[in-house]
Order: structure tokens, then sequence, then C-alpha cells
């Protein structure tokens, strides 16, 4: 009996611990990163412009930061949007099924490859290409990150999106053509309706892999901290300054606490966006 | 053409456009790496250390690296991971906790890498002092595994029909005796393959080790899991953005790409063959 319930109570524990580390993840990025919110006012680190964390005096406004990640996440958006949505739909209205087995799988090797790859792939072939395309001071810009980052996102909007297509149930799609729509009118007006939810849960779930993903940032958005005038210009996403400063900081400096303050306003950004899509997801068991 | 035949061919050709892009970016993409890193490729480019400041040599201690980092973040989630999907298949009842375990592991799940770096380096590297170090590192991989590995075990578990169990009491076994001796082995199969897509994951990871584990350069193999490693997709982004000689460093990086594309690659080709032999052997 002992063993029993030393069983049970071992295996309530490591359940337990998924409660853990996301309260240690908090408690960690918040202990280190509030007093920082203190030191440089709270407002003018969230609005401030100038974000100058090395100079004399020091100014830790991450608005620049901000605008770098939501530029960067809105262009990944526009690619990945019509993509995968498109990839979605072709896959579970208009393809046959051999041809279906074929693709699915290999747009979802596409989640599968490392971000880091995808970094080297934007910096040693796409943006070069860019820059001459466009004649350009540089490639390594907002406008080739977005198009890395949306290509990344496309296997996540697809396959969520697929799901949600595929649940329709067939009979909506019967009464639809025999009222005598064709394909894209049945597509248009009662299949997309239908799956609604799930599609706008799985862009949801595209945007926070969009402003979280830090490799292809860092490795391609250029990397100024200046609020761009053009999508052409580079930026300095959040997550790319949180990886490039923090080997220059000393632990416990305001720089330090600073980059910590910023993974507080990625962690509250991402954690609102799951709250969203998990209210979405219950609503569509519903 | 009527303006509705119009407007449904004009559609499901901007539809077809759309996988046709997607799937002709992943083919370039794939063919541009393999042939740009292929070149590179060779036996000593896998079993020597670096030489000449990153220029010349091959990359054996990234390699290594890598090996001790999945291995040991898998060491870590696996157990932790499985007990934890068996205590919500098999012990829960839905209540209060249990939806705040699983709204756990789904925020958890969404966290995005960089964080978890920073979490290992402010509790595993300064506050437990591990350093910068396997240990650390591997520890914060884990964690962020841990969520693939718990939903994926708990899939598995789920799909052991309910006969299992109830043979297992009506031969007196108890709780435990019926998940370890009959709902684990059946699940096992599938609960690998969510173990293996771990380990993928967690050899591609780059941003979580920036600060819990990985250098640019060490000639020595790591002796303790106390030290610091080279990492393969460190290793390129170390190599993309650090170092004075691009013109020597762009092919390394592009064959060390190759390396852990082929790496992952053929990981998740083990998950998609197991899973596939699965589906053929299940009987029940």
């Amino acid at each position: 009996m002992i063993k029993e319930n030393l069983f049970k109570y071992l295996s309530l524990f490591a359940a337990l611990c998924s409660i853990i580390f996301l309260f240690g993840i908090i408690f960690s990025i918040f202990r280190e990163g509030l007093p920082i919110f203190k030191t440089a006012g709270l407002f003018k680190f969230l609005f401030g412009t100038a974000w100058y964390p090395t100079s004399e005096p020091a100014e830790f406004g991450i608005l620049p930061l901000i605008v770098g990640s939501i530029v960067v996440t809105i262009g990944a958006l526009i690619v990945s949007i019509p993509l995968g949505l498109g990839s979605a739909i072709y896959l579970s209205e208009m393809a046959k099924p051999g041809t279906r087995e074929i693709l699915k799988p290999f747009i979802e090797l596409l989640a599968g490859i490392p971000s880091v790859i995808f970094g080297l792939f934007g910096m040693a072939f796409l943006s070069p290409f860019i820059m001459r395309l466009f004649h350009l001071n540089t490639g390594l810009n907002a406008f080739t990150a977005s198009i890395i980052l949306g290509l990344m996102v496309v296997p996540i909007i697809s396959s969520l999106s697929e799901d949600a297509i595929s649940a329709v149930p067939k009979s909506l799609r019967e009464a639809a053509y025999a009222l005598g729509a064709n394909k894209w009118e049945t597509i248009k007006k009662v299949i997309l309706p239908a799956a609604k939810s799930g599609i706008i849960a799985s862009i949801i779930l595209g945007f926070g892999r969009s402003i979280g993903e830090t490799m292809v940032v860092l490795m391609v958005a250029g990397g100024s901290a200046m609020i761009p005038k053009s999508i052409f210009q580079p930026v300095r996403p959040m997550t790319s300054a949180i990886a490039a400063e923090m080997g220059e900081t000393v632990v416990g400096d305001d720089h330090y606490r600073a980059l910590f303050g910023i993974a507080i306003v990625l962690f509250i950004i991402i954690f609102a966006s799951n709250l969203i899509t998990e209210s979405v997801k219950r609503k569509i068991k519903r | 053409m009527t303006v509705r035949t119009f407007k449904q061919t004009l559609w499901l050709t901007l539809i077809r456009l759309a996988i046709f892009i997607s799937i002709l970016f992943l083919l370039v993409f794939l063919i541009l790496i393999f042939v740009r890193g292929g070149k590179v490729l060779s036996l000593s480019f896998l079993t020597e250390a670096p030489r000449d400041g990153m220029t010349k040599g091959g990359i054996f201690p990234a390699i290594i690296g890598t090996f001790y980092l999945t291995i040991g973040s898998i060491l870590f989630a696996l157990p932790l991971g499985v007990l934890a999907a068996i205590y919500l298949s098999e012990y829960a009842k839905p209540s209060f906790w249990v939806s705040t375990i699983r709204t756990a592991i789904n925020t958890l799940a969404g966290v995005p890498s960089i964080v978890f770096g920073l979490f290992g380096l402010a509790l595993f590297v300064n506050i437990f002092g591990f350093g910068v170090s396997i240990l650390s590192g591997s520890l914060t991989l884990g964690i962020l595994v841990l969520p693939t590995i718990i939903n994926a075990s708990e899939e598995a578990i789920k799909t052991v029909p309910l006969d299992f169990r109830e043979a297992a009491y009506a031969l007196g076994a108890t709780k435990r005796q019926t998940i370890m001796k009959v709902v684990l082995p059946t699940a096992l199969p599938s609960i690998l393959t969510g173990a293996i897509i771990s380990v993928g994951r967690a050899a591609g990871e780059t941003a979580p080790i920036l600060f819990t584990a990985a250098t640019f350069y060490t000639r020595k193999l790591p002796k303790s899991i106390l030290d610091e490693v080279m990492a393969l997709p460190y290793h390129i982004y170390a190599l993309m953005t650090e170092g004075t000689a691009p013109k020597y460093q762009v092919p390394i990086a592009y064959g060390t790409a190759v390396v852990l594309l082929l790496l992952v690659l053929s990981i998740n080709l083990v998950a998609i063959i197991i899973r596939y032999r699965i589906r053929r052997k299940k009987k029940w």
C-alpha cells in the first residue's frame, strides 16, 4: 500500500513540476527585471524612444524594440496567413488523397527545421538578394526578417487551420452544393465561416511564435535600436536585444535588469495571446 | 464564362499558388543548404576540432556538445514528463488543480525560447551556481521540451484501451502494477515517438543555450557536466556573427547546418517510422 501511494504522489509531484517551473520562470524574470521599472521609471521604460544601455548616463527606453518586434511580426503574418491558410484549404478541400499524403508531411517538415538554419539562409542568401533587388544599403532589415519569419510560421498556421477545416461536417458542404453553390462559394461562405475560430486560434499561435522567435531576427533583422521609418530599415526586436546584449552585461547591473525587464514585457504579451487562444479553443469544443 | 465561374477559377488558382510558393521555398531552402554545405562535408570535417581561429578544421566538439546536451535534457524531461502524464491520465479527477496544471503546461509550451534561456541563466547558472555548463543547458532544454513530452505521453496513454486495465484489475493487480506492467508497455512506442520529436527540438534550439551552456570555441572536449561545450546550432550562429574571416567561416557554417539538418531530419524520420509501425501492428 505504501508503494501504491508513493507512486501516486510521485506522479502528482511530477505533474506539479509544470506549475513549479512556470512560476520559477515568472518569479526569476520578475525578480531580476522588476527593479529596472523603478530605476528607469515604468512609463519611460515602456515608451522611451532612446535605447542606449551602455552610454553614460544610460537610457532604457524600449519603445524602438517593441516597435521592431511588432513590425517584424506583422510582416511575418502578412506572409504566413495567405500562404498557410491557402495551403490548409488546398490540402483539405482540393488535393487528391495521394497528393495530400505527400505534401502534408513535406510542409510539416518546415516546422522541424531549427530556426538558426533559417537565420543562416536569411543572412547568407536572402539578404544579399534583397539588397540588390531593392538597391538598399543593407539586406539585413525588417523586410527580410519578416519574409523568413513568415515562412517559418506557415506550417503552424497551415496545420492548425487544416484541422479546423477538416472538422467542418461533410453535411454542411453537401448542403451548400445542393443549393447550387460552386466549390469556391462553398469554401468562402460555408467552410471558412464554420472553421473561423480554429483559424483565428492558428493565427494567434503564429503571432506568438513570431514575436517570441529569437535566432532569425537576431541574425537577419539588422539590429538597429531605432524606430524604423520604413520596412527596409534594420530593426532590433525585443528577443534579439536580449540575446545580443546579455553577454555584455554584469549580473545585477541596470542593463542586465533592463534585459530581464524586456523579458517581462515579452512574457506578458505571450501570456495574453495564450489566454485568447485557450478561450477560442474552449469555444470550439462547445 | 460567368462571373461566378471566373471568381472560382481566380480564387482556386490563388490557393494553388499559396501551396506552390510554400513548397517551392522549402525546396530552394533545402537544396541551397545541402549544395553549399555539401561541399565542405568530409570525414575529417566530422571528426576534427576547429583550427586557426575557426577558419579551418572540423566541428567534432560541437557534435559531441549537442549530443551531451540533448541526452541530458531527455534524461531529465522524459521520466518527469511520463510521470506527469500518468498522473493526469490515470489518477487525476477533474478539479481546479488539474486545470491549473494543464494551463501551466500550455503556457510553458508558448514561452519564447529566449525566456527559457534567461530563466536558466538566473536559476541554474547564477543561483544554483552550475555556471555555463552542460548541466545548466540540459536542464533548461529539458524544461523547454517538457510540455511536448507530457502531451505526447498523455495522448499515448489515452489510446490504451480500458479493457486492458480492467483485465489487469481482474487478475488482482493494483493500480500501480497495472500502470507499470500493462499501460506503460502498451503506450511505450507512442511515448517514444514523442520523446524522439523532443530530441530533435532540443538538438536544434539555440536561444536557450546562449547563456547557459554554449561557448564559441573550446579546444578540449568536456570532461564533466559542469564544463561548457560547443553546440551545433550555436556554432552556426557564432560563425555567422563573430570572428573576422567570413570568407572561410560562412562555408563552415553551411557545412554545420547540413550536419544539424541531417541530424534533425533523421530523428524526425525515425519518429515517423515508429509511428507507422505502431499503426500497422496495432491489433486492438
